[in-house]
C-alpha cells in the first residue's frame, strides 16, 4: 500500500477519500425511513379495519345483528327506529346494476376500438380525451344527472320522479366507462402480435380474431378491470347522493327516489351528529358493510388474475 | 367477392365444421357491424363528455364574473361567491401535496430499489393494490375517527389539517404506484454504472435514478392531486362545511380552522331548492374544471417536456 501514489500527497488525498462511514450511515438511515413510509400504507389499512370494527361492535351491542339483516325498513333517524341494511343494499345493487350494464359493454367496445381499430394517430388523441372524462369530479356528474339527464328522460318516461335510480345509474355508468376502457385496453394491447397473425393465417376475419383469440388471451386483465369498475360503482357517492335521492325504501323500481349506502353516510355526516350517538355508529356499520363487499370483490379479482393470467415474453 | 363466394361453396361441399360460417360475405358484414359498434361506443363516451361540458358552460358562464370569484358565500344567490371554497381547495392542495409527495415517493423508492422479495414487501404490495380499490367514502370514515376524534388535540377536530391528512392517505397508493413505474423505466445499466464507480445505492438513486424518474413521478403526483381536489365524499364525512365567510390564517392556527372546498360548495348549492343557487353551482363547476384543467395541462406539459426519446 505504500506504493500507492496517492499516499505521497496527503493534502490531495482528502479530496479523493469519500467519507464512507458517513455515506453508509446515510444509506442505512434513508432505507429505514423509506421502509417506514412504505409501512404507512399498512397502517392505513389497519386503521380502516380497526375504525370500522370498533364502532360496528358498539353498534351491534345496541342493535342485534338479525334485526340489521332482516328489518325491512331503514329509519335510524326517526323515533321508530328500524335498521334493515337490505334496504340500502337493494338501492346500491339497483344503481350498480344499471351502471354496470352501461359501463362494461361500452367500455370493452371502446377498449377494442382503441387497441384494434383506431389508427395510431387518432389513438393518441382518443386516450387523453377519455382521460379527461375520467378526471371529471363526481359532483359534476351528479349535477349533470340531476339537471340534464333526469329532465331529458322525464320527457318520454311518464311517472319518473325528480330523484331516481335510473338517471343516477346511467350517469354513474358513463363515469366509469374510461376506467374499463383504459384498463381493458392495456390488457388487449399487450397480447402479442403473433397470436393475431396466427389467427389471420388460419383464415379468421378481424372480428373473429378479436373475439376468439385476443379477448380470451386478455381475459384476466379484462375481468380485473370489470371488477374494479363494479367496486367503483358500489362505492360511488356523490352522483347517487345528488341525483338518486335520500329516500330509503326496499325494492328495485328505478323511477323513484332511493337511498344507497354511500348516500346514507353523507346524509348523516352533513348534520352534526355527536360521536357516540347511535346515528354516528350506524354510518360505521354501513361503512363496514360497504368495505366487506368491495374487499370480497378485490380478493376474488386477485385470485382470478393469478389463476388465469397468460404470460407472454 | 364472387371469387370468395365460389370458394365458400366449394368448402361447404367438403363437409367442414357446421359451426363455422362459410359465407365469407356474411362474415365480412358482421365484421363491419362489429367495427361500427366499437366506434359508436367510443364516440358515445366522448359525446356525453361534450354535452356535459357544453351544458355546464351554458348554465354557468352567465353567472361567472370577478365578484363571483372574490365574494364569500351568502344567503342570497346573487351575491354569493366562491372565494372561501377556492382558497380552501388551494390550501388542501398545498398541504396534501406536502404530506403525500414525500411519503409516496419514499415508499415507492423503498419498494422498487431497496426491498427484497420477502413477506414484508409482498404484504405491502397486496395492501397497496387493495387500498387503491377502497371506496373514497371509507377514507372519510377513517379520517373522521382518527384525525377528527383521536388526534383532536393536534387537528382541533373538523379542520383543514384533518381534511388534508385524509386526502393524503387517499392518494398515497396512486403516488406509490406511479413512482414505482417511473423508477422501473430507468434502465438498469445506469445503476450498474453507478455501482462500478463505487457509489452506494442511495447515492445512485439521489444523483442518477431519481432525477431521470422525476418528471414521471411529478406527472403522476399532479394527476392524483387533481383527483384529490375533485373529491367530495370524504371531505363531507370529515366535516367540511358549506358556509364559510372567512379565509384561514397563514399559520398553524389556520390549519386548525374549519374549512370548505369547491366540490363541497357545489354540492351545497346543488342541494338547495332555488334555481338561482343551481346556476351558482354551474358557475362553481366551471371554476373547479378550470383549476383541474390547469393542473392537468401542467402534468401533460411536464410529460412532454421531459419525456426521454427512446
Amino acid at each position: 500500500m505504500t506504493s500507492n501514489p496517492l499516499s505521497n500527497k496527503p493534502s490531495n488525498s482528502k479530496l479523493w477519500q469519500p467519507n464512507r462511514a458517513l455515506s453508509k450511515s446515510v444509506e442505512t438511515g434513508v432505507k429505514a425511513l423509506f421502509a417506514l413510509f412504505a409501512f404507512v400504507s399498512v397502517v392505513t389499512t389497519i386503521g380502516i379495519v380497526l375504525t370500522l370494527i370498533f364502532e360496528t361492535v358498539e353498534f351491534f351491542q345496541e342493535v342485534p345483528l338479525w334485526r340489521f339483516l332482516t328489518d325491512t325498513q331503514w329509519t335510524p333517524l326517526f323515533t321508530n327506529q328500524q335498521f334493515g341494511i337490505m334496504v340500502l343494499i337493494s338501492a346500491t345493487l339497483l344503481t350498480s346494476v344499471i351502471a354496470i350494464a352501461v359501463a362494461l359493454p361500452l367500455g370493452l367496445l371502446a377498449a377494442i376500438c382503441l387497441s384494434e381499430y383506431a389508427p395510431a394517430e387518432l389513438r393518441k388523441w382518443l386516450k387523453p380525451a377519455l382521460e379527461v372524462l375520467a378526471g371529471v369530479p363526481t359532483v359534476v356528474f351528479g349535477y349533470f344527472a340531476l339537471f340534464t339527464v333526469t329532465p331529458f328522460l322525464q320527457s318520454f318516461i311518464p311517472g319518473m320522479q325528480g330523484f331516481n335510480a335510473l338517471s343516477a345509474g346511467l350517469v354513474l355508468g358513463v363515469s366509469i366507462i374510461p376506467l374499463v376502457a383504459s384498463l381493458s385496453e392495456d390488457a388487449l394491447y399487450s397480447v402479442p402480435r403473433s397470436l393475431r397473425e396466427g389467427a389471420y393465417a388460419l383464415g379468421s376475419t378481424k372480428r373473429e380474431t378479436i373475439i376468439s383469440v385476443v379477448l380470451p388471451a386478455a381475459l384476466s386483465g379484462i375481468v380485473a378491470s370489470f371488477i374494479l369498475a363494479i367496486s367503483r360503482a358500489i362505492g360511488e357517492t356523490m352522483i347517487l347522493t345528488i341525483a338518486a335521492g335520500q329516500n330509503p325504501q326496499l325494492g328495485f323500481n328505478p323511477l323513484v327516489p332511493i337511498q344507497t349506502m354511500t348516500a346514507y353516510i353523507v346524509q348523516v355526516s352533513k348534520g352534526d351528529t355527536p360521536a357516540g350517538s347511535l346515528a354516528y355508529k350506524t354510518i360505521f356499520a354501513v361503512g363496514m358493510t360497504l368495505f366487506l363487499i368491495t374487499l370480497t370483490l378485490n380478493v376474488f379479482s386477485y385470485w382470478f388474475v393469478r389463476r388465469f393470467r397468460e404470460k407472454y415474453e | 367477392m364472387t371469387k370468395s363466394n365460389t370458394q365458400s361453396t366449394n368448402l361447404s361441399d367438403s363437409g367442414a365444421n357446421p359451426n363455422f360460417d362459410l359465407s365469407i360475405n356474411k362474415r365480412y358484414n358482421l365484421d363491419k357491424v362489429f367495427a361500427i359498434a366499437t366506434w359508436v361506443a367510443t364516440s358515445f363516451a366522448l359525446l356525453v363528455l361534450a354535452i356535459l361540458l357544453i351544458d355546464v358552460l351554458t348554465d354557468g358562464l352567465g353567472r361567472l364574473n370577478w365578484s363571483f370569484l372574490t365574494s364569500f358565500s351568502s344567503r342570497r344567490a346573487s351575491s354569493a361567491g366562491v372565494l372561501a371554497p377556492l382558497v380552501g381547495s388551494i390550501w388542501l392542495l398545498v398541504i396534501t401535496a406536502s404530506i403525500s409527495f414525500p411519503l409516496g415517493v419514499g415508499a415507492g423508492i423503498f419498494l422498487e430499489e431497496y426491498a427484497q422479495d420477502n413477506w414484508f414487501t409482498r404484504l405491502i404490495e397486496i395492501n397497496i393494490a387493495n387500498l387503491a380499490a377502497v371506496p373514497s367514502i371509507i377514507y372519510g370514515l377513517l379520517g373522521l375517527q382518527v384525525f377528527v376524534r383521536v388526534m383532536e388535540p393536534i387537528t382541533r377536530g373538523r379542520s383543514v389539517l384533518a381534511g388534508a391528512l385524509t386526502l393524503s392517505l387517499l392518494i398515497l397508493p396512486i403516488i406509490i404506484i406511479t413512482t414505482r413505474e417511473s423508477l422501473r423505466a430507468v434502465p438498469d445499466s445506469l445503476r450498474q454504472a453507478g455501482f462500478a464507480l463505487g457509489a452506494n445505492r442511495w447515492q445512485i438513486i439521489r444523483e442518477q435514478i431519481f432525477p431521470i424518474a422525476l418528471p414521471g413521478i411529478l406527472t403522476g403526483t399532479i394527476l392524483s392531486l387533481s383527483r384529490a381536489i375533485g373529491e367530495t365524499a370524504p371531505l363531507i364525512v370529515v366535516g367540511a362545511v358549506g358556509f364559510i365567510t372567512f379565509l384561514p390564517q397563514l399559520s398553524f392556527q389556520g390549519l386548525q380552522s374549519s374549512f370548505t372546498a369547491l366540490p363541497i360548495q357545489i354540492f351545497d348549492w346543488v342541494s338547495r331548492p332555488q334555481v338561482e343557487f343551481h346556476q351558482n353551482a354551474a358557475a362553481g363547476i366551471v371554476v373547479l374544471m378550470i383549476v383541474l384543467m390547469l393542473m392537468n395541462s401542467t402534468a401533460i406539459f411536464l410529460r412532454n417536456k421531459f419525456q426521454q426519446p427512446r
